[in-house]
């Protein structure tokens, strides 16, 4: 564990049948997770535009989860997380190209049944991104700006 | 069984399976496949002359007796009780069907020609508003845990088989006799084979503690035989039932504190346990002549295939998932599909009871209003906007898009709210920024990041929050 004392800010954009429950089922279980992370639930992981992730960075996120049900035949809208699993490694490599660091973007699939994987995502993920340190993005936009 | 067999609003369909599950709440369109039985249903009237006249006299395990007793190639189910009461040819057990070569004694025999070898399966397509899913579950198998000698000898017997062997319509006619047919003078009856084990299963299968306190009730009652029970904890949780288990052990039966370790073939065919009893804190060898062990309930074998077909998830045990833990145990998150019984979780007959029951009103009362109240949280397109690109099209799951042809101007695309879900697949995926999620638009779900990284400084006033 890397204790530099930055306190990472993470988005998860999570899907409200998977891994949202997951999420909701960890709080409920009371397991342990830091508090870095901000939740904002989408239907379906298939509704994640790019965009979103990309904004989430501007705005100042260290970090990024995206996260839905499990291929092949988890999802509640039959294969929307085929669409995420299609528009995901394509925005990956995007990133890398605009000098984020891979590991501040994660993408995978957490069940709803699955809630200590979650609060292990939480726990990990947020290391990850304290190891990273801050992304100084929305400080070097705002330079360019001036 | 018998009444839902004979409820003249009830449509009973055996020796079925469902093939394809489309539409929607207030609307399934259900594919079912009929498997042949070989016997006109309308004309059996299940006298069982043909059961009689089967030449087959070997038979095969008799499933309904847990393999205790044998079956011929034609029989009525659950030993002539089954629910409809008809009987049914057994494709791999027939020697006409599996072999090719019978005299077919049935046929004459049947006195009203219902036996039918040219029967093939067909498929019905059915239209129903909701369903309920109540598959049931599946007995854990104890040969996965090698410690309990299963199969080493014929007294090492399943908590159904003990059933089977106790009912007075079983193959010893109830009465409890070893497979030598002698009277058992001790028994011992493990609880927990296959729960509560990380080896197995983790959950706790609630049943078997009381189903274990009945047979040792059961034991004693009619043979007098000494019973040892190997228990971890003993889970009396229902109505009545922590009394019942005081009784028995009035009834002197002896309760061992610790999970049974190993079950051992003696070299004169007698059988030993061994466990530790915790409570003394000394390890115990018992001697007896029957073991009875209390198996698992687990998730039926196919539960995988059943939850893709009615777009159902599983919790990590791998029974079906609830839509909530607490306030919606029978729902699920397809609407208009609910679950019954131990296809949900393992459950004793009261639970099962009142979970199939609430189920079946939740149908009804979704029957009964005659319109289903559907999510606001649909797509919707702009039509200005839509360049009629069509990229939506082939994106949507439920073929809700349909594109609308102008003519000259290309066309726009249209989504149709009764058949659209919200995913928002197409709205993310829109190059024109066309197609808006009600509730979920890129505008709300912009301002939710935005705000994220905005603190409220004081009434009023919003501060950026830009990371130190």
């Amino acid at each position: 564990m890397s204790d530099n004392g930055f306190e990472p800010r993470i988005v998860g954009f999570l899907c409200n049948w998977c891994t949202y429950t997951a999420a909701d089922s960890a709080g409920v279980g009371r397991m342990e997770q830091p508090p870095n992370v901000d939740i904002v639930r989408v239907m379906c992981s298939g509704r994640i535009d790019p965009a979103f992730i990309l904004k989430a960075f501007v705005e100042g996120a260290d970090g990024v989860i995206v996260s839905g049900c499990h291929p092949p035949g988890d999802c509640h809208y039959n294969n929307g997380n085929y669409k995420t699993f299609r528009r995901m490694p394509l925005l990956e490599a995007l990133l890398q190209q605009y000098g984020i660091e891979p590991g501040r973007f994660h993408w995978g699939w957490i069940s709803g049944a699955e809630a200590v994987k979650w609060a292990q995502l939480v726990r990990s993920f947020t290391e990850q991104v304290r190891a990273l340190g801050p992304l100084e993005w929305k400080r070097e936009l705002a330079s360019k700006e001036d | 069984m018998m009444d839902a067999g004979r409820h003249p609003n009830i449509k009973l369909m055996t020796y079925c399976e469902i093939e394809e599950v489309s539409g929607y709440v207030g609307s399934f369109k259900v594919k079912v496949r009929q498997r042949p039985r070989y016997v006109d249903i309308d004309l059996c009237t299940g006298c069982g002359a043909c059961v009689e006249a089967c030449v087959f006299r070997r038979g095969v395990p008799n499933e309904f007796d847990e393999g205790l007793s044998r079956r011929k190639g034609v029989y009525i189910p659950m030993n002539g009780q089954g629910v409809p009461m008809k009987a049914v040819i057994d494709e791999d057990a027939c020697l006409f069907l599996d072999k090719g070569k019978c005299v077919k004694k049935c046929i004459e025999a049947c006195p009203t020609n219902a036996i039918n070898f040219d029967q093939k399966e067909e498929f019905v397509d059915l239209e129903v508003g909701a369903i309920v899913i109540a598959t049931g579950f599946d007995k854990f198998d104890p040969g996965r845990l090698s410690a309990f000698g299963w199969g080493k000898s014929p007294d090492i017997i399943d908590g159904l088989q003990f059933e089977r062997l106790s009912s007075a319509t079983g193959p010893t006619q109830g009465e409890i006799v070893t497979k030598a047919g002698k009277k058992p003078e001790r028994v011992a009856i493990i609880h927990c084979v296959g729960s509560r084990d990380s080896n197995a299963n983790a959950y706790c299968s609630r049943v078997c503690c009381m189903a274990a306190l009945k047979h040792a009730h059961l034991v004693r009652d009619k043979t007098g035989a000494e019973v040892f029970e190997f228990y971890m904890d003993i889970r009396a949780f229902g109505k009545g039932y922590e009394e019942f288990y005081e009784r028995v052990q009035e009834e002197g039966v002896y309760f061992v504190r610790g999970r049974g370790a190993e079950v051992l073939v003696l070299a004169d065919g007698r059988l030993q346990v061994k466990a530790e009893d915790t409570t003394l804190g000394i390890p115990v060898d018992i001697n007896v002549d029957m073991v009875v062990l209390e198996t698992a309930m687990e998730p039926q074998h196919d539960s995988d295939r059943v939850a893709s077909l009615f777009g159902l998830s599983r919790s990590a045990d791998g029974f079906f998932q609830e839509a909530h833990p607490k306030l919606r145990p029978f729902h699920t998150n397809t609407d208009g599909v609910f679950l019954a019984g131990a296809c949900q979780s393992p459950k004793d007959v009261p639970d099962t009871v009142a979970h199939a029951s609430a189920a079946a009103a939740e149908c009804l009362s979704l029957i009964s209003r005659g319109e289903v109240v559907i999510s606001p949280t649909t797509a919707i397109v702009d039509e200005d906007l839509c360049s009629g690109c069509k990229t939506c099209l082939s994106l949507c799951p439920y073929s809700a898009i349909s594109f609308v042809d102008r003519g000259e101007t290309s066309g726009v695309a249209e989504i149709n709210e009764a058949l659209c879900k919200g995913c928002g697949t197409c709205v993310a995926a829109c190059p024109a920024g066309a197609i808006t999620a009600r509730h979920f638009s890129d505008q709300q779900i912009l301002a939710e990041i935005e705000g994220l990284f905005r603190i409220l400084v004081s009434e009023g006033t919003e501060k950026e929050l830009v990371p130190a």
